[in-house]
């Protein structure tokens, strides 16, 4: 028997706004517990929700950016829960009117194809507190991400594959760290992802039972996590048995997900409409405002570098996988780089330093302005690229001024004829044999009178005009 | 300074006047309130160090002759919060609650140089109309002390009848500012939803609670609602509209005011001395120059059902955060998260809270959410549109605020549903977010009879103008009741 | 509809609630009470009629986003039973229950 697979994404993205959804707290990662809370976040008695305007236009934004539609009316609700991270026992959600809807995104896959994934929709709604659970036997409570603006997007059911999970993740990951409302980290926890996944035989028109798997931290666990799950399923199936609702979790070092718990019927969350928060209409000219506060998208930036700088379809893919990488690229062009050589040496020398030493971009001491210097050095043959190798090493540890620094440390090369003709004058009048081997027809003594030459300016000659001028002598001689 | 003598005009006119200092009205009122408050139990607790520097600073920058209510005493209900005074909502659950913020309200009257005598005793979080569910103590009746005082603000209202502060602050989610204000012959009134910042009100019902003052009289009442009214920023719900000065005009008259009687309001629950009290109120409006006509609220007769869902809905949600954790009463002997949530809220809650809880719980659950909470949702909006279709031909509606007087204190109060019964005139103004009155129109065997007044939206202002006129064509709110002894 | 036991005690489990058997009696007896009570609303007809959730004038509320400092750590601790290094300290949990 074969099977399909059909998955689906629920994915949590903190939005970094200035102050929290429904409190004007600031919204500060990895602070001192507790310090970045006040009594609304706390759930004092008597307190009352203020919902932040900034957070519904970052919803909005990315909603665009995912190709929604708005929804024009909406209210809050609430869904009760008892937890201690959730002050209220309640959080403030969209259940019945989420922001947005019927949107969509394109994956490519690894052999080049594309595919639309489509969006169910999309809310704003509110992150909880963070609950450590010691040894010692009690929970400690740091209330400091408590009403951090979230958005979470639903997708339709159109993920076939752990592959294209891996994809829609990473493709999502990317627009959403394009419009600039989110720093989508996994690991800092501000982009998470629920999956659920059933299997039914090829043919079948009824969705197989889903497993859930909740809270992963990596897009490789959601791959793996799914890859093991599926063949989990179709092994039940295969044997005759049942799939049963119910959350597992991926379990890192063998690769196999356990079981947590059974699923009784859906939790009762008892969700209404909440009274503390008028509704909102959103105009059209809201929507025409926040569309136009969307920076340009990845795609419409890959085809820029195409057909207006003549970069390959390849390279400008991979130029604008991260926002990072893009916009450290645009300002290198327009500090003066050549489009082509800055996107070398980007895809080049600086990726190789960046994997070697597992760091980001914005981590290392390189700027767009001493990069675009570093290429127009080697442009006009101020440097060699043997030396520009050199240069690259200092001005991605050290904040240094490349072209002072070539100066000072003496590396300019030496392009000027009237100061080079009489090194190989020199040379020449050393080397008798060399001429009559030349005059002979081996050309090895070519070779062998560069490299005296290259000693002579201790590497420093431009090797194009030393060849020039020493075929002129040559000949001449 | 006797209470029952004088109105905040004349406390306010003997303070500019010097006849005595704010710290002496500050330190005379506490004097009558250790006095009188032994029969009553209103106070749940005296703020009379606080409110006594601030006497003395008041007295030392002296009285702002243009502000009638600077350094006058005033009670507030235990459900609003107090910076830096014990907020209890007459719970076991908030025991021992030090808020570190003030209510917007508190601000106001901070504001307005009102001097905070203390917290008064009320219902257990705003549920009952007995004050019976308190934690605490069982205030009494100020007109007799073995009947209730009404609720949940039976203690702003007894505080207030017996003679120990001018006025106070209650809240109003089904009438527990006007019926508590009926059963002691004074004036309550519940304000428009939205026209008072909810801020620091601890929540019972979000879309219905709204905080109003109590006092001796029609004018005391207006002036209270001035200093306490307004949009808040922390409020979302509060209304951006502009408050007018509702003591401005009050003297008009109701000339060519068009009244309306809700048959509804005079079915078999009504004591025939209620009713009487309110066929005599109408002739004396149309004594007045204003025109009455009977008409129909027919759904209103659903009113309480509707209430008692919404209502325990949003409450089982607004009460969740009471937990044991970051505040409040947390139960002994707790292994586990599970206990501190289940022991805190078993023993930090009254039964009536529980039952609350328990039906609002029941009415969002995922089986009866569409049979109940979004039913009652429903026929709320036909209450709301019963409203609307009487207040498009009229200015004003008047009835009787409660189907009875004061009853005996323990009479109801195993027994819920007849309790709910009691709310069935008042909640109506809750559901449909409209301003409401209860102002003082006759006895019934030497228990007050309160007559309501239910205006439009925002239209406070009518109301004010229909109290203040019908107060000054009748002697019922010159009544006081003798503590302790026989009226 | 007469409301269980049962149900009523999983009415309470939802509520973080428990009640001695006696006390369940006397609930269900007056959650009883109170279910026929509210069952007369059946005999409305609401076809079409939307719900009344709120009933404020105010809509399209919000704040601007802009940041305000929060509250003293030691004040809002003031009311905390109990709490270690600036954390609120709760036992564990011993069931795992669900996260949202």
């Amino acid at each position: 028997m074969n099977f399909e697979t059909t998955i689906g994404l629920e994915v949590h993205i903190e939005l970094k706004t200035n102050s929290k959804a429904y409190s004007p707290a600031p919204v500060v990662y990895g602070a001192e517990p507790n310090t970045n809370t006040n009594v609304i976040d706390w759930g004092y008695p008597g307190v009352l929700p203020q919902v932040n305007k900034g957070a519904l236009e970052f919803g909005m934004r990315a909603a665009l950016a995912l190709n929604c539609e708005i929804r024009k009316d909406i209210h809050f609700d609430r869904k009760n829960y008892f937890y201690p991270d959730n002050p209220k026992a309640y959080q403030i959600t969209q259940s019945d009117t989420p922001i947005a809807h019927d949107g969509w995104l394109e994956i490519e896959l690894e052999d080049g194809t594309k595919k639309k994934i489509g969006i169910e929709e999309m809310h704003v709604e509110e992150d909880a507190g963070k609950n450590t659970h010691n040894p010692d036997g009690y929970s400690y409570v740091d209330l400091n991400r408590q009403g951090t603006p979230l958005i979470e997007i639903v997708s339709k059911p159109d993920i076939a594959s752990p592959d294209e999970a891996y994809a829609y993740l990473t493709r999502l990951r990317q627009i959403i760290q394009f419009t600039g409302v989110s720093d989508v980290k996994m690991e800092e926890g501000s982009m998470r992802a629920d999956v659920n996944i059933s299997v039914r035989p090829v043919g079948s028109d009824k969705f197989g039972t889903k497993t859930e798997m909740k809270n992963l931290n990596s897009f490789e666990h959601v791959k793996k996590g799914l890859e093991y799950e599926a063949k989990r399923q179709a092994k039940v199936l295969m044997a005759g048995g049942k799939v049963q609702q119910e959350t597992r979790r991926f379990d890192v070092p063998t690769g196999t997900t356990i079981l947590m718990r059974v699923k009784e019927g859906a939790s009762d969350y008892r969700y209404f409409p909440e009274p503390d928060l008028p509704p909102i209409h959103i105009s059209d000219d809201w929507i025409q405002e926040v569309k136009a506060s969307i920076p340009e998208m990845p795609d419409v930036r890959r085809k820029r570098y195409v057909n207006e700088w003549g970069i390959p379809e390849y390279d400008a893919g991979v130029l604008t996988q991260t926002k990072e990488m893009s916009d450290f690229y645009e300002a290198t062009v327009a500090a003066g780089a050549d489009a082509k050589l800055a996107a070398n040496w980007l895809m080049g020398e600086v990726s190789a330093y960046l994997n070697a030493n597992k760091v980001e971009l914005a981590k290392t001491a390189l700027t767009p302005a001493h990069l675009a210097t570093m290429i127009q050095l080697i442009e006009d043959e101020t440097i060699s690229s043997k030396i520009a190798k050199k240069v690259f090493k200092e001005i991605i540890t050290n904040d240094t001024e490349p072209k002072a620094w070539v100066e000072a440390k003496g590396m300019v090369q030496l392009s000027d004829p009237v100061k080079l003709q009489p090194i190989i004058d020199e040379v020449l009048d050393n080397n008798e044999q060399s001429i009559i081997d030349f005059k002979n027809g081996k050309d090895r003594a070519v070779g062998f009178l560069v490299g005296a030459i290259m000693k002579q300016t201790r590497g420093k000659a431009n090797p194009k005009v030393v060849n020039k001028l020493l075929m002129a002598s040559l000949n001449a001689r | 300074m006797d209470y029952f003598k004088t109105d905040l005009k004349g406390v306010h006119e003997a303070l500019v006047k010097k006849d005595l200092s704010v710290e002496e009205l500050t330190q005379e009122t506490f004097a009558t309130i250790k006095d009188r408050d032994q029969k009553i139990d209103a106070f749940l607790a005296l703020n009379e160090e606080k409110a006594v520097k601030k006497a003395q600073a008041i007295d030392a920058r002296g009285v702002n002759q243009d502000n009638v209510l600077d350094g006058i005493p005033v009670g507030i209900k235990d459900n609003i919060v107090t910076k830096g005074l014990t907020t209890t909502a007459a719970s076991k659950m908030l025991y021992n609650f030090n808020p570190i913020y003030n209510a917007t309200v508190m601000d106001k009257l901070d504001e307005a140089g009102m001097i905070t005598v203390g917290k008064l005793n009320m219902d257990e979080f705003a549920m009952g109309s007995s004050t019976e569910t308190s934690t605490f103590k069982k205030t009494k009746n100020a007109w007799d002390q073995t009947k209730v005082p009404g609720g949940s603000s039976g203690g702003s209202a007894a505080a207030v009848a017996s003679g120990q502060v001018l006025a106070a602050l209650g809240s109003d989610t089904g009438g527990s500012i006007r019926q508590p204000a009926a059963f002691n012959g004074i004036v309550g009134v519940k304000p428009t939803y939205g026209r008072v910042s909810r801020f620091g009100l601890i929540a019972f019902a979000s879309s219905m609670d709204q905080i109003g003052p109590l006092t001796r009289n029609v004018y005391d009442n207006a002036l209270m609602l001035n200093a306490i009214s307004g949009h808040d920023s922390r409020d979302f719900t509060s209304s951006a509209k502009e408050v007018p000065d509702f003591t401005q005009g009050i003297d008009q008259g109701v000339k060519g005011m068009r009244i309306a009687v809700p048959k509804e309001y005079f079915s078999e629950g009504v004591d025939a001395d209620i009713q009487a009290a309110v066929k005599d109120a109408i002739k004396t409006f149309e004594k007045l120059g204003a025109t009455v006509d009977e008409v129909s609220l027919p759904y209103s007769k659903y009113g309480v059902p509707v209430y008692y869902i919404i209502a325990s809905s949003e409450a089982s949600s607004n009460l969740q955060r009471f937990d044991g954790i970051r505040y409040g009463f947390r139960a002994d002997d707790v292994k586990n998260l599970e206990d501190v949530y289940v022991k805190s809220r078993s023993e930090g809650f009254g039964d009536e809270v529980k039952r609350r809880i328990m039906l609002g719980t029941f009415s969002l659950s995922a089986g009866t959410y569409d049979a109940f909470f979004k039913k009652a949702a429903q026929v709320r909006t036909l209450i709301c549109r019963d409203f609307e279709n009487v207040f498009a031909n009229y200015d004003l509606i008047i009835g009787p605020t409660t189907p009875t007087t004061a009853y005996g204190l323990g009479e109801r109060i195993d027994d819920p549903v007849t309790m709910y019964m009691n709310d069935i005139l008042t909640i109506p103004v809750n559901l449909a977010g409209l301003p409401g009155m209860s102002l003082p129109a006759g006895f019934s065997h030497k228990m007050p009879i309160g007559l309501q007044l239910i205006a439009p939206r925002f239209r406070e202002d009518t109301m004010y103008k229909a109290g203040f006129a019908f107060e000054q064509a009748t002697d019922f709110h010159k009544a006081f009741p003798v503590i302790g002894g026989q009226n | 509809m007469a409301i269980t036991a049962n149900e009523v005690e999983h009415v309470a489990s939802l509520a973080k609630l428990k009640f001695t058997d006696e006390e369940l009696q006397k609930f269900t007896g007056q959650m009883d009470a109170i279910i026929d009570m509210v069952e007369q609303l059946q005999e409305v007809d609401t076809t079409g009629v939307p719900v009344t959730s709120t009933v404020t004038d105010a809509t399209n509320v919000m704040r601007e986003d802009v940041a305000v400092k929060g509250t003293d750590r030691d004040l809002l601790m003031e009311n905390v039973p109990e709490h270690q290094d600036g954390l609120i300290k709760v036992p564990a949990i011993i069931d795992e229950s669900e996260e949202a």
